[in-house]
């Protein structure tokens, strides 16, 4: 699909967009839409805003997986979307964008964070994780190999913020239990119910990392 | 998102002189620190700021325990207050409502600050398709009141707003005496924290006392012998990650079988931190007796009104009371 354009003839990129705005821009410059009652009144008054002035582009420095990148960005960025969009590390999903699913997890100096509630500007300086930094070379890391053991997912798009919660959940020490596991996991939502399995993939490699403490 | 200009300033004065409005959807220009609410408001449209003025690294992190009691810097996380060994230890009540509240996520993400200025839960203010929200867009309406209206409040509403105040710490510090250490371009002053949050009356969408470029620079809790024998119980509809239906945040200083000082506070029910002085006053000098412990819950009920979905709310609140009074008179 070609990205929409704006009046100012600059290209917005559909995922620094909410899907409102996505369809409020279709609207505007007679891009595809589909399905969606839209709402009567509302559409002019953001459909403009939207195709209006942008804000200026912020210059920053991210650290990804040991590694500096320097981006420029619309303030409006999220870190999630500065890590899939701008550096093309797609294994972050962006299931709800509301910090509601758990599927953008990473790890922000070494705590589990949803990277869809923070800003790409206001994160500068900190080391993030993704599910790409996990594996050492060709060596999964010991979580990623239990999720393949369990057969701890289905369409596997929560997955990746599953693993990135799990090998927090077990490096904080709150993997002691099958109950401990489902409450400090339950951030991150799994629609095909894939939890059991989750929860054992959890237990094995937290066994394995010999770090079951806690209770 | 609705395009803003993101200032990172170097200094918390400079911060300041942007004087940003907290928790006002018609400020120009707001304040972010940890992100999580204001990013699901932008995000949504439900806030549409020209100015976010950026408070990371500005503020205090510090959690201190000592014996005028406990100071948490404003930038202190969630996570960091609830597992540290001293809250753990003599403000359980504290640990307990941070950890019941949000997902661990969050919880590394959130601030104390934002804790306290996080915004409603009820749908109608964060769903931008319904226009009648008084809170959101002052004069509109409310859409709550004989709408769908489970999740709201029963004490403190008023005829234009009866959403509730969805923050657990908050319960738990209102029921500890707590203080907010507020610093602006003027300087700094203290507010108890029951006087911090204002009550809808006819303007709801004004919800802090908190001024242009005022801040939570950080939060107090007095030192006081019932904080030890603490608890906080939620009530929701699902046993992890899920806002209170209705809390109760009890603590209490026992001499022998007698309770000789009850501090009680309610969530999920109130238009603001909900803290019950009838309710302690009645529970003074008593025992752990069931019967007495009703009595005294059902005062709590006082000035309730519910708006139909939330009736049960008016009963449920008296046992939650009860539960968290046997709760934390267990403890040793």
């Amino acid at each position: 699909m070609d990205e929409p354009a704006t009046s100012d003839g600059s290209v917005l990129t559909g995922s620094d967009m909410t899907r409102r705005e996505l369809l409020e821009v279709a609207v505007v410059t007679g891009g595809a839409l589909v399905g969606g009652q839209l709402m009567p009144g509302f559409i002019p008054e953001a459909a403009a805003q939207a195709a209006g002035a942008r804000p200026a582009p912020l210059d920053l420095v991210l650290r990804v997986n040991g590694t500096e990148h320097r981006l420029t960005l619309d303030p409006r960025t999220t870190l999630l979307d500065a890590l899939r969009e701008h550096l093309h590390l797609t294994g972050s999903k962006k299931g709800c964008g509301l910090g509601q699913c758990g599927a953008c997890t990473v790890l922000m100096d070494g705590k589990r964070v949803k990277s869809c509630l923070s800003l790409a500007a206001l994160v500068e300086g900190r080391e993030i994780t993704t599910v790409e930094g996990l594996a050492q070379g060709d060596q999964f890391h010991p979580l990623q190999a239990a999720f393949i053991e369990r057969d701890a997912f289905q369409c596997g798009y929560c997955t990746s913020g599953q693993i990135m919660a799990g090998v927090a959940c077990i490096n904080e020490g709150h993997a002691g239990s099958a109950q401990e596991i489902r409450d400090w996991m339950s951030g991150n939502l799994c629609r095909c119910g894939a939890y059991d399995h989750i929860v054992a993939a959890i237990q094995d490699a937290a066994r394995a990392t010999g770090a079951t403490r806690g209770g | 998102m609705h395009p803003f200009t993101l200032e990172r300033p170097r200094d918390l004065s400079s911060a300041l002189a942007f004087r940003a409005h907290a928790g006002r959807n018609d400020a120009p220009a707001e304040y972010i620190a940890g992100g999580t609410d204001m990013v699901q408001l932008l995000q949504e449209d439900v806030r549409r700021p020209e100015r976010l003025v950026s408070l990371a690294g500005l503020l205090d992190n510090r959690i201190e325990v000592g014996p005028q009691g406990l100071r948490m810097g404003a930038a202190a996380t969630m996570a960091e207050v609830a597992a540290h060994p001293a809250v753990v230890e003599q403000f359980p009540v504290i640990s307990e409502a941070l950890l019941n509240s949000a997902s661990p996520q969050v919880r590394n993400q959130a601030t104390m600050g934002g804790n306290l200025l996080q915004r409603t839960r009820c749908p109608y203010f964060r769903d931008v398709g319904y226009a009648a929200c008084n809170k959101r867009a002052p004069g509109s309406g409310c859409s709550a009141i004989g709408g769908e209206n489970r999740w709201h409040a029963v004490l403190g509403t008023s005829d234009n707003c009866i959403a509730a105040n969805p923050s657990d710490l908050a319960v738990a510090l209102v029921a500890l005496d707590a203080a907010v250490e507020v610093r602006g371009p003027g300087g700094q002053r203290t507010v108890p924290l029951i006087d911090f949050h204002r009550l809808p009356g006819d303007t709801p969408h004004i919800e802090t006392v908190l001024e242009p470029g005022e801040v939570i620079a950080a939060i107090t809790v007095p030192a006081n012998p019932a904080a030890q024998r603490s608890h906080y119980l939620k009530v929701r509809d699902r046993a992890s990650f899920e806002f209170a239906v209705v809390s109760a945040a009890v603590a209490l200083d026992m001499d022998g079988g007698r309770i000789r000082q009850a501090r009680v506070a309610l969530g999920g029910v109130g238009a603001k931190p909900w803290r019950v002085p009838r309710v302690e006053v009645a529970l003074l000098g008593g025992s752990l007796d069931p019967t007495a412990l009703r009595r005294a819950a059902a005062l709590a009920a006082e000035g309730a009104q519910g708006r139909g979905h939330n009736d049960f709310k008016i009963e449920l609140m008296q046992r939650a009371i009860v539960r968290a009074v046997e709760t934390a008179g267990a403890r040793a």
